[in-house]
């Protein structure tokens, strides 16, 4: 018993166990994908607006995917805010002209990046969003300023189909 | 389990018991030797049991009438508070069932604490009970979100958002858990029957803390082992049995207070308002008996240290018996840990105080200070004590130091502390 040699039981036993963990988890894999997004839900994965009906410094409030998303016309006292900000002033460092390329409009997702919750419109210290869970502040970028959330509001994937009609997602 | 040999008496018993040695098990429960000093700390275990039956028992009939479906849980629930029969009655003893239930244990928790019973040779038995503990948090967490109320829809988006503060999967592991991009449908189907597969568990691990109890027997207020069966032992029924039974009919006479006086003071408003996943309640508490954990979330600046100090703060119990290096374990006989106990205590009340409130200026300052005492009571604190603090002597038996004719007099005079 004191010698050690491979010997055919020892492959045959790691080959098993080698199988046996393949079927295992190929067998558990279904239980857990299920769990994810599924066809139907992706299926709503994009949402169309039109925007003609809101004036500068309105924001509102549309659905997209379950997630409120923000579009906000900005004013140009908003928008000169907005970009006389310094990068090294910021703890997720991000161009405003990066964030919204027509300047005008804002378009990101309502949700604050600390635990999830909806920031609320023109509150906080920084004249942008302030959320009431955990006390996050963003700026009229929608760029964290100050509290626990980790990084900036998130700018989803969007376009102008035309001058009065944004696509998200 | 050294039980004497049992032998049924009728015939029919001893066939039946020769197949399945269920009466054999009936008879070491009847008989099983419990330290006769036991005080009404211990009753908690008992009512635990009663917390658990019922919470299965009025959750089950309401499962009859509750609709598991994003557009439909929130009137369902109503629909149980109007129309069905005995509804309110029912809902309101799962509802507040769930509060008495995390104040029974908690008292069972602050007990072992005190008297030291998670001291070897009771670590398993420690480790069960705390797997039990976060067991139950799932459940009352998954519960809370049944109604679609808005302090349910958000409570599920805060909860579920701590698994963000992952890095690289954590994103990923959110968007798994609600089977979407935000708390939805596919989130409250799969909560429902979490919350539902969940007590059964919790049950199954009921029976090995019973068990795990079982090997050494009960520990008691004085800490010391005894022999079993003795003079400082008495048999479980009728003796505790009657105790426990006494106990429990206190416990519900609470327990009813709060179904039927104020059956919505520990809810919150707002969760009788349906969920909206454009509007966010402007102040988000969980329920009182998370409060504790969410100050120590929200009093780390840093999203993942946040929650790493949240879950350590559970966590770390299950280390207590190796952290505590002292060796005796009832604060009876340690009169520095005596006083370290009730400042934990104190501890506790204050963070679950603060967590209450908004966070910012003095609430923030407060819940950072008694976070850094919590972990510290536990790291340092017990760890030194065991070795520094002179402890009083402890009496040979339980009987002895109320009969005297104990060599030690320091010992006789303890007896009156022993007697508290």
């Amino acid at each position: 018993m004191s010698e050690k040699k491979t010997n055919r039981r020892d492959f045959l036993f790691t080959a098993t166990y080698a199988v046996g963990a393949v079927g295992v988890g190929a067998t558990i894999w279904p239980m857990i994908d299920q769990m994810n997004p599924d066809a139907s839900v992706k299926a709503l994965a994009s949402t169309e607006v039109d925007v003609s009906a809101v004036n500068p410094g309105k924001t509102i409030t549309v659905l997209w995917r379950g997630k409120p998303v923000f579009i906000r016309r900005r004013t140009q006292d908003e928008i000169a805010e907005a970009r006389a900000v310094k990068l090294e002033d910021l703890k997720h460092p991000e161009k405003d002209e990066d964030r919204a390329v027509n300047p005008e409009w804002l378009v990101m997702l309502g949700v604050c990046t600390h635990l999830g919750c909806v920031p609320l419109d023109q509150k906080g210290e920084y004249n942008g969003w302030f959320c009431p869970c955990h006390g996050s502040h963003y700026d009229i970028s929608g760029r964290i300023r100050k509290g626990p959330a980790p990084t900036n509001m998130e700018i989803p994937k969007y376009e102008f189909v035309n001058a009065n009609t944004i696509k998200i997602g | 389990m050294s039980d004497h040999e049992y032998t049924p008496k009728s015939k029919f018993g001893k066939w039946f018991n020769d197949r399945l040695p269920l009466l054999t098990l009936a008879n070491h429960l009847t008989d099983y030797p419990t330290p006769k000093n036991l005080n009404y700390w211990w009753t908690f275990g008992g009512i635990l049991t009663f917390c658990l039956i019922t919470q299965i028992v009025t959750g089950l009939v309401l499962a009859m009438h509750y609709i598991a479906h994003a557009d439909m849980a929130f009137d369902s629930v109503e629909h149980i508070m109007r129309d069905v029969n005995y509804g309110w009655l029912i809902r309101y003893i799962h509802a507040n069932g769930a509060s008495m239930f995390f104040l029974a244990v908690y008292i069972h928790i602050f007990r072992s604490l005190f008297y030291g019973s998670y001291k070897a040779p009771r670590e398993i038995i420690w480790i069960i009970g705390i797997i039990i503990y976060l067991l139950m948090m799932a459940a009352a967490f998954l519960g809370y979100v049944l109604p679609w109320g808005q302090m349910s829809f958000w409570g599920a988006t805060v909860i579920t958002n701590l698994f963000s503060a992952i890095p690289l999967v954590g994103e990923g592991i959110v968007t798994w858990l609600w089977g979407g991009y935000s708390v939805d449908n596919p989130t409250l189907t799969r909560f429902f029957t979490l919350h539902y597969l969940i007590p059964f568990l919790i049950l199954g691990l009921v029976v090995l803390h019973i068990w795990a109890l079982h090997v050494p027997g009960n520990n008691n207020p004085v800490g010391i082992d005894i022999k079993k069966p003795s003079k400082d032992t008495v048999p479980f029924h009728p003796y505790i049995v009657i105790k426990d039974g006494f106990a429990l009919l206190m416990f519900m006479i609470v327990f009813a207070f709060f179904v039927f006086y104020t059956p919505n003071i520990l809810g919150h408003a707002d969760n009788y308002i349906e969920a909206n996943p454009l509007v966010t309640p402007a102040h988000i508490v969980p329920e009182w008996y998370l409060l504790p954990f969410y100050a120590i979330l929200r009093s780390v600046p840093d999203k993942l240290l946040g929650v790493v100090a949240m879950l350590s703060a559970i966590l770390i119990l299950a280390a207590l018996p190796w952290l505590d290096t002292s060796k005796i374990r009832s604060a009876v006989f340690r009169p520095l840990y005596r006083q370290f106990y009730w400042i934990l205590v104190a501890d506790v009340l204050i963070l679950g105080y603060v967590g209450a409130m908004p966070a910012e200026g003095l609430y923030l300052l407060v819940a950072r200070v008694a976070t850094a005492y919590y972990f510290l009571h536990f790291l340092v604190i017990l760890p030194v004590l065991g070795w520094k603090e002179k402890t009083l002597p402890i009496p040979l038996s339980i009987t002895e130091p109320i009969l005297g004719g104990s060599p030690n007099l320091a010992t006789a005079k303890n007896k009156e502390s022993l007697n508290k």
